[in-house]
């Protein structure tokens, strides 16, 4: 009960925070579950946003209910997400009753403009953390590249359908080809 | 009943939407031609106030679409039904994991996938930093090469950056309240 307890909590805690998107969350997670906790590792969570990539859903949600799901089974997957949701269903509704033209507020814009600096840094942190368990010879670096590449020009491939690419490349090399590490 | 149809419309979404949360939009442009519930201009002001609250911006835009359509309890069934399906699926994948954790083929395809996630995020990365960094808009209108870069918000990305490097025990939602009021202080948007 406790930890279900200390699961929606955290969830809740960073589902106020989280601006712009699954990917913002990952640092509040790593902070949260890996280096307080001990609940999931860096490796597990790299997985948990590449499956929750490409399975139905947000990408937040899925993550969310991995963490918890991991933790204390279903209920605990149920709980995580039911708290990572409730602020913003609360802000959101407080919002769109009496602040419909919130978004155009000047300090609201001001704060946000500040936010999204914050946001880079932290992604950029996420990311060089992440490197480690993940990008382990020439091999992975070369997905990584591929990857990042056709995601950031301006070709309309969904993210999806790369991270199953990249699932079938490293079968093949490692079931195939690779048998010199 | 229309609490019902929203919880089954947004289950819909929360089941055939993959990757982010902008990817419900096409969905909930095919609410509105069909229901009526919202229009397309609704849609836009749902974009831009998900885009400035906290939470994920699927579940920000499915509060806001259920809100407007049936009142308090429709925000709250529409973002649980938008929640659903995934719950069920991850429920299901991460017992199938479980069991198949340490074969290796699987393995073998999570070091295919592993780089791929970190790339996916870097690049999302990447198109923050353009949003925050640069200000193409700006410079469109004054073709004034000093106008591509906002100064001020590669100051402050520098300034965290180094900050946390060195206070790396301090929370991340301290240096986002900080960064917050740096933007309202020194008037970032301009």
């Amino acid at each position: 009960m406790k930890e279900l307890i200390y699961l929606f909590i955290t969830f809740a805690k960073i589902g106020s925070v989280t601006f712009g998107g699954g990917y913002a969350m990952l640092p509040l997670l790593t902070r949260e579950f890996v280096e307080k906790r001990g609940w999931v590792t860096d490796s597990e969570l790299t997985d948990y946003f590449a499956i929750g990539q490409c399975t139905p859903g947000i990408i937040a949600v899925n993550v969310s209910t991995f963490i918890g799901n991991k933790r204390k089974g279903l209920i605990g997957g149920i709980v995580a997400t039911v708290g990572f949701v409730s602020i913003p269903i609360v802000i959101i509704t407080v919002i769109a009753a009496f602040l419909t033209n919130f978004a155009e507020y000047e300090i609201v814009k001001n704060a946000f403009a500040g936010v999204r600096a914050c946001v880079c840094v932290l992604i950029i942190n996420a990311v060089l953390r992440l490197w480690k368990s993940s990008i382990v010879d020439k091999k992975t670096l070369l997905i990584f590249i591929a990857v990042a590449a056709i995601s950031v020009l301006p070709i309309d491939v969904s993210p999806a359908i790369l991270v199953i690419l990249s699932a079938v490349a490293g079968l093949l090399i490692k079931s195939v080809g690779g048998k010199e590490k | 009943m229309i609490l019902l149809q929203l919880y089954i419309e947004f289950a819909k979404i929360g089941l055939f939407s993959i990757g982010g949360g902008l990817a419900t939009l096409p969905f909930l442009y095919d609410i509105s031609d069909r229901t009526m519930w919202f229009s397309h201009a609704d849609i836009v002001n749902m974009i831009a106030i998900s885009e400035s609250t906290p939470g994920a911006i699927g579940i920000n835009m499915a509060t806001y679409a259920g809100y407007t359509t049936a009142g308090i309890i429709g925000g709250i069934v529409a973002t649980l039904g938008l929640i659903t399906p995934a719950i069920i699926v991850i429920y299901i994948i991460a017992r199938i994991l479980n069991i198949f954790m340490g074969n290796k083929y699987v393995e073998n395809a999570f070091y295919g996938l592993r780089p791929a996630s970190i790339a996916l995020i870097a690049a999302a990365g990447i198109s923050v930093m353009k949003v925050s960094m640069l200000n193409l808009d700006k410079y469109a209108r004054t073709n004034n090469a000093l106008d591509i870069f906002s100064f001020k918000a590669i100051i402050l990305v520098i300034v965290l950056y180094v900050l946390q490097k060195k206070f790396n025990k301090v929370h991340p939602v301290a240096f986002i309240a900080l960064s917050a009021v740096v933007g309202i202080v020194f008037n970032f948007a301009a």
